[in-house]
C-alpha cells in the first residue's frame, strides 16, 4: 500500500475543486460542451450511450481496504450498485450523473483515489503485476518503479498533449501477468551480470486496429535511468508521432514504420543529453517511495497447517488447485478472487461483495486487495490456515468460482451494451459460454484457455491476444464476429490468427465449442495445452472444424 | 473534429434526431416542439434530408441541454409510433440486454 503525504492529499483536493468549478460551469452554460469535453477527459469522464461513464484509477492494482469500501459506497451513492473493473487496473461506473461527479470524486479523494489520466492523450494509469511485491522471485517490488513513472508522468506538462494515450506496464516477473507486451512500453525489472537493478524497455506493442508486439529498445536501463530513458522514449514519440491520423498515431505505429533500431537509435540520441540531469533516480527519492508502501508483518507459520490438511471438502480442493497460488512468505498464499461467475458480466462486482472482500480483507489478507488486468480481485497475503475459512467467506459472496485461466474467466469490454463506441455486444456472448463451459470437471479437462472478447475495433477486451479472441464487429446492421485463435498476452505475446469470416451473434458459442472440441480430439497428450496445440497444428484443423458445416 | 453540421447528411427513412442529456447523460429525443423527451414516442420524425438538417441544426444549438446531438433511424409501427431502426438505438431507449448485477 502506497501512503499518501500532505501534498498529495492538498493536490487531489485542488484537482477535486477545480473539476467541481469547470462542472458547475458546463450546467451553467459557461462552458460549451466542446470546451468542456477536454477537461472532463482529463478527469476520467466519457459520455456512452446511456449515461456518463467515471473512469476511477487504481494504480498498480493495489488496494486497501478502506478503499475498496469507498468504490462501494460510491456505487451505492451515486451509480447502480456496481462497478466494472477494466483491463487496466480500473474501476469504471456506467451510470454516473455529471452534476454529482464532484462529490462522488471529494469521497474518492478523500481515501487517495482519483480518476486522473484515465483518459485523454497523456500517460495513462500505470499498471503492473496484480501479484507484485508477494510472488516469489522478483528482483524487486514493480509498484515501486510504477510509482516513480507515476509521480513523475502524472500533468507533466511536456507529456499531457501526446499525438495519442500512452500506457506502461511493468512486470518482475518471468511469467508475465502484467501483459507488457502489448503496451506502448513495457518494463521488466531484472539484475544485470552485475547485480545492478534495472529494466529491459520494450516499446511499441498495442492492440486495436492494427496489433503489434512489443520490441525491445534497450535490453538493460539502468534503474537510475529509468525516468530519463523514459522521457526520451516520450519526446521522440512527441516530436515524431503522427497527429494526422488518429487510427496512426499510437507508438506502435512509429516504432512499426522507422524500425525498432532506428527508432531505438532516436531514442539513444535523445537520451544521451538528458541521461545525466535532474533526471536521474536518486537512491534517496526511491527509498522514500519505497517507505510509503506498508508490507505485512509476516509471522513464521507453517507451509502445509493443520487446518489446510483437514479441510477435505471436494469444492474446497478444486479452489484451492485453481485459484490459490504460492507467495513468497511461507505459510501464505495468494488468493484470486473470480469475478467470473457463471451467467455473470466479467469484471463486474457489486458494492455488497466490494465491502464483503474489504472486511475479508482485513481479516485474512492485512487489509489489502489487488486488481489484475484479467478483471479479477486477489487478496494477496492469505495464511495458509484460514484458506477454508476464507474460501467459505468467499463463496457465500459469488467470488469463489474455481474457474481462475480456464476457459471461462473471461476477459471482455463492456461492449455495445454501453460502449459509444462498439459495434457489437461483449457480455452476452462472455454469458453464455460460461454457461456452455459451468461444468468445471469439462473445463479442468480442457485446461488454461483464455478467451478474450471486444465489442470493436478498439480491442480493449484484449481479443487479439486470447488464446482465443472474439471480435465484434457490424455487418448491415446485424453483430458479427472475427474468431481468432492462438493470440498470447504473456511473455510470449503473440497476436492470434483469423481462422475465417465472421459468425452471427447467435453462433459464436457452437463455434467456440467446436474449436475446444477440436482442440481435444488433436492435443498430443492431456496435457498439452490449447495455446501449444495451435502453435503447433496451425489454424486449418480448427478452421476445417468450424467451418465444415457452415 | 467535423460539426455534426458540416457532415452530408443522407437519410434512407424515418428518422429522428437523439443525445444525451448534459446533467446526466439520459437518453433524450428531439420533439417537434423544440424540446427534448425521455420518450421516444415524443420525438419529431423527418423524412427528408433537409428536414432532417433543420432538426439537428435546432438539437445542437442547445448545448446547454444536450450533448452528441445526431440522427439516427426509425421505423414506423403500426400505431404510428417511431421505434428503434438499429440495435444500437434498441439499446439506447430499452437499456442494455443484459441483468444488471444484484447483490449475491
Amino acid at each position: 500500500m502506497y501512503a499518501y503525504d500532505e501534498i498529495d492529499r492538498a493536490f487531489l483536493s485542488e484537482r477535486v475543486s477545480e473539476f467541481r468549478d469547470q462542472v458547475a460551469r458546463r450546467l451553467s452554460g459557461e462552458l460549451t460542451e466542446d470546451e468542456f469535453k477536454s477537461l472532463r477527459l482529463m478527469n476520467g469522464v466519457y459520455l456512452q450511450l446511456h449515461a456518463y461513464m467515471f473512469r476511477v484509477a487504481i494504480p498498480y492494482g493495489t488496494l486497501s481496504s478502506a478503499q475498496l469500501r469507498r468504490l462501494a459506497a460510491v456505487a451505492r451513492k451515486y451509480d447502480r450498485g456496481y462497478g466494472h473493473f477494466t483491463t487496466r487496473q480500473n474501476i469504471q461506473y456506467n451510470w454516473i450523473k455529471l452534476a454529482e461527479l464532484p462529490d462522488a470524486m471529494e469521497e474518492l479523494a478523500e481515501v487517495g483515489i482519483h480518476a486522473i489520466q484515465t483518459s485523454g492523450n497523456c500517460v495513462r494509469n500505470i499498471t503492473a503485476d496484480q501479484w507484485s511485491g508477494v510472488t516469489p522471485g522478483e528482483v524487486d517490488d514493480p509498484r515501486i518503479w510504477a510509482e516513480v513513472l507515476r509521480q513523475y508522468t502524472t500533468l507533466h506538462p511536456e507529456f499531457s498533449f501526446l499525438p495519442r494515450k500512452f500506457k506502461i506496464a511493468i512486470t518482475a516477473s518471468d511469467h508475465d501477468r502484467a501483459a507488457i507486451k502489448i503496451h506502448d512500453i513495457g518494463l521488466k525489472l531484472k539484475r544485470n551480470d552485475e547485480g545492478r537493478l534495472g529494466f529491459e524497455v520494450l516499446v511499441g506493442g498495442g492492440l486495436g486496429r492494427t496489433p503489434f508486439i512489443g520490441k525491445t529498445v534497450n535490453a538493460f536501463v539502468p534503474a537510475r535511468d529509468i525516468v530519463s530513458y523514459v522521457e526520451a522514449v516520450l519526446r521522440v514519440y512527441n516530436q515524431c508521432g503522427r497527429r494526422d491520423n488518429i487510427y496512426k498515431a499510437r507508438i506502435k505505429i512509429l516504432v512499426h514504420e522507422l524500425g525498432a533500431e532506428a527508432f531505438a537509435r532516436d531514442v539513444e540520441a535523445e537520451w544521451a543529453q538528458i541521461r545525466d540531469s535532474a533526471l536521474v533516480v536518486d537512491d534517496d527519492m526511491v527509498a522514500d517511495i519505497r517507505s510509503r508502501f506498508s508490507y505485512p508483518d509476516y509471522q513464521e507459520l507453517p507451509e502445509t497447517p493443520g487446518e489446510l490438511v483437514r479441510e477435505t471438502d471436494p469444492h474446497f480442493r478444486t479452489w484451492l488447485h485453481n485459484s490459490v497460488a504460492p507467495h513468497k512468505e511461507p505459510g501464505y498464499a495468494i488468493v484470486t478472487l473470480s469475478l467470473k461467475p457463471v451467467g455473470g458480466a466479467p469484471g463486474d462486482a457489486t458494492a455488497e461483495q466490494m465491502d464483503a472482500i474489504a472486511d475479508l480483507a482485513d481479516r485474512y489478507s492485512f487489509g489489502e486487495i489487488r486488481v489484475g488486468h484479467e478483471q479479477n480481485l486477489a487478496l494477496p497475503n492469505v495464511a495458509k490456515r484460514d484458506l477454508p475459512a476464507l474460501w467459505r467467506a468467499l463463496d457465500r459472496i459469488g467470488v469463489a468460482t474455481p474457474n481462475v485461466n480456464l476457459v471461462s474467466d473471461i476477459i471482455a469490454c463492456p461492449g455495445l451494451d454501453y460502449c459509444s463506441l462498439a459495434n457489437a455486444r461483449s457480455i452476452p456472448v462472455a454469458q453464455e459460454l460460461t454457461r456452455r463451459f459451468a461444468d468445471h470437471d469439462l473445463a479442468a479437462m480442457i485446461g488454461r484457455l483464455h478467451i478474450n472478447i471486444s465489442g470493436c475495433i478498439n480491442a480493449c477486451g484484449h481479443h487479439h491476444v486470447g488464446h482465443i479472441g472474439i471480435l465484434g464487429v457490424e455487418k448491415n446492421g446485424e453483430e458479427f464476429y472475427q474468431i481468432t485463435i492462438g493470440g498470447r498476452a504473456d511473455e510470449g505475446a503473440v497476436v492470434g490468427t483469423l481462422i475465417g469470416p465472421a459468425v452471427r451473434f447467435t453462433e459464436v458459442a457452437d463455434v467456440i465449442e467446436d474449436i475446444v472440441e477440436a482442440y481435444l480430439a488433436l492435443r498430443a497428450r492431456p496435457d498439452e495445452l490449447f495455446i501449444d496445440a495451435v502453435a503447433r497444428l496451425g489454424v486449418q484443423p480448427f478452421k476445417e472444424r468450424v467451418y465444415a458445416t457452415r | 473534429m467535423t460539426s455534426p453540421l458540416q457532415q452530408k447528411i443522407k437519410i434512407t427513412g424515418p428518422s429522428i434526431v437523439t443525445a444525451n442529456r448534459t446533467s446526466d447523460g439520459a437518453v433524450i429525443y428531439r420533439t417537434a416542439q423544440q424540446g427534448w423527451s425521455v420518450d421516444l414516442a415524443k420525438a419529431a420524425v423527418v423524412r427528408t434530408a433537409d428536414a432532417a438538417r433543420a432538426l439537428l441544426a435546432e438539437a445542437v444549438a442547445d448545448d446547454l441541454g444536450a450533448v452528441g446531438a445526431y440522427i439516427a433511424p426509425v421505423s414506423i409501427a403500426d400505431d404510428g409510433a417511431p421505434t428503434p431502426g438499429n440495435l444500437r438505438e434498441r439499446i439506447r431507449r430499452n437499456g442494455v440486454t443484459i441483468d444488471l448485477p444484484v447483490c449475491a
